[in-house]
């Protein structure tokens, strides 16, 4: 049982945030709770402190929009937020569409899925010209172009008020993620997964990897959905610095050997040098 | 033949090539499904809301409006609802907008699409300010208009008296009766679409439009000569003169052109 909570205590804890958030949204819509108001866009936490997306306004600001003094508080909070906890901590801890990219996942590597379709033939890049991209179209066209086809709020808002058709490109990136392209979605293509990795490549709180407990088993690049980001597993001892880690911790709880745990980025830089 | 590696210049001028056609490729699809999405006209907005086009860049979908909502008449649009996804509406037919005096819906608007200031008077919220649309009626299938006596519309109306007012007029089929006709005055109506709610007619003959698809517009061409007031438009009015071939002769002579062989 420990040995249990000892492998997937982190996936546990990231489900209890991502359904329990979504829950305290849902709860303030349809009976009038107000600990977490409004959606994954925009937020009001007990009715005081707002929290907005940063890419959402910066859409806002690309399509010409006057950017309200509320909002600019919300995009502060959230990118301070995202800031100490990690860009990408949105993507594993918050985002409800991880949920389904990660049983995609799941279902590729139990049926193999893997072995008759080794290349990928996407670069993970590609997140940062459709992120560019958006920012363009915004400003050509004069609205927030991904808030109108994100998958992301499409979710989120759905199930908080009302889905319609929006299983329909759930079912996509499922089916996309499962045959298409191993981490498609959240990878390959998601612009707010990219911004956040930009966000968060000066981030706070980072993995560490300690290479003299390492026995080079690779369980960690396999579970990982960045798996570049742990190009120095068994080579180097250093901190995952790259802001594509999304600090899912998939990677601390399948290490057997304690060569991976969590640290603050400062201090895990004075241990190695020994200060 | 042996095939030669291709160099690293070749490879590079290539790979930006390929990323600019495919930039290129998803930029138009995306654009255009947005273009589609957007372009729906139909829609009426909560109090408050800005000009339809700042509205869609401003919104940014987050349901608090929806949330403060006390009558759950706003909804945010799904997809399958073929209307801008994630942005705020109401269909008055289903609820209409009860004009609540404090308008809980727009403060909590968190990036001015909502606006406080355009449903403020006097540095008070006014909700009787309120533009959400205009009603319209379809004089064809409201009863009144047939004769049968009818002021549901009227009677629901919150600004009874002002937004609709009823008209008397002479029956003159029976000789005897009055047409009790229903008239909206597009300058009081909010568009709340309590009438609509109201309407007795299986689907309503009284409805509420954005105010720009129900409202026309003379142009400054017509001047109301009777009406000092509308005159002063005159001061910034446009003209045009266009100069064709027959206008470049006078009117007579362009118009006796031609007819040089019959004398």
């Amino acid at each position: 049982m420990s040995n249990l909570w000892n492998n997937y205590r982190y996936l546990i804890l990231r489900r209890v945030t991502q359904v329990g958030l979504l829950f305290l949204y849902f709860g303030a819509n349809a009976w009038g709770w107000s600990v977490l108001m409004g959606n994954l866009s925009s937020s009001k936490i007990l009715g005081v402190i707002p929290m907005s997306d940063p890419y959402a306004a910066l859409q806002m600001l690309a399509a010409g929009a006057l950017l309200a003094t509320d909002l600019l508080i919300g995009v502060g909070v959230a990118a301070a937020f995202y800031f100490i906890i990690g860009g990408r901590a949105f993507c594993s801890w918050v985002c409800p569409v991880n949920m389904v990219t990660d049983a995609a996942n799941f279902l590729r590597r139990k049926l193999q899925i893997d072995k008759i379709q080794s290349r990928q033939p996407a670069s993970r890049n590609m997140r940062y010209w459709i992120l560019a991209l958006s920012l363009v179209i915004s400003a050509l066209m004069g609205v927030t172009a991904f808030e109108f086809i994100s998958p992301i709020s499409m979710l989120h808002r759905g199930i908080i008020f009302g889905l319609g058709f929006g299983w329909a490109a759930m079912l996509v990136i499922f089916l996309f993620d499962l045959f298409v392209l191993k981490n498609g979605w959240c990878g390959h293509i998601c612009p707010l997964g990219g911004f956040y990795s930009l966000l968060g490549r000066f981030s706070l709180i980072k993995v560490h990897h300690n290479e003299a407990n390492c026995t080079l088993c690779m369980k960690c690049k396999n579970v990982c959905p960045e798996h570049q980001v742990l190009y120095m597993v068994g080579k180097e001892s250093l901190p995952v610095l790259s802001g594509e880690c999304t600090n899912c911790a998939r990677c601390i709880e399948v290490c057997d050997d304690d060569a991976l745990e969590f640290s603050i980025r400062k201090l895990a830089q004075n241990k190695k040098t020994g200060e | 033949m042996k095939k030669e590696p291709l160099s690293d210049r070749r490879k590079f001028i290539l790979n930006m090539a390929r990323g600019v056609g495919l930039a290129t490729l998803g930029g138009f699809v995306w654009s255009a499904y947005v273009d589609e999405v957007t372009a729906s006209s139909l829609l009426l907005r909560p109090p408050g809301a800005i000009k339809e086009s700042d509205f869609l860049r401003t919104c940014i979908k987050c349901g608090l409006c929806v949330e403060a909502c006390p009558f759950d008449t706003l909804v945010l649009a799904k997809p399958g609802d073929n209307k801008p996804l994630g942005t705020p509406y109401f269909v008055p037919r289903d609820i209409p907008c009860y004009m609540c005096p404090e308008i809980p819906c727009v403060p909590v608007c968190p990036t001015g699409a909502l606006d406080e200031s355009s449903v403020t008077r006097d540095g008070i919220l006014d909700i009787n300010v309120a533009d959400m649309g205009v009603a319209v009626i379809d004089d064809e299938s409201c009863i009144a208009f047939w004769g049968i006596q009818c002021d549901a519309c009227y009677r629901a109306c919150p600004l009874l008296g002002k937004a609709i007012t009823i008209e008397y007029q002479k029956n003159e089929r029976t000789g005897k009766h009055a047409f009790m006709k229903p008239i909206v005055h597009s300058d009081a109506c909010t568009g709340c679409g309590l009438c609509e709610k109201a309407c007795v007619t299986e689907k309503a003959a009284i409805f509420v439009l954005p105010r720009e698809v129900a409202k026309g517009r003379a142009g400054d061409y017509y001047i109301k000569g009777w009406d000092k007031e509308d005159e002063k438009r005159l001061e910034n009015a446009t003209s045009q003169t266009t100069t064709t071939e027959i206008s470049k002769e006078s009117a007579i002579d362009s118009l006796n052109e031609g007819l040089e062989d019959l004398y």
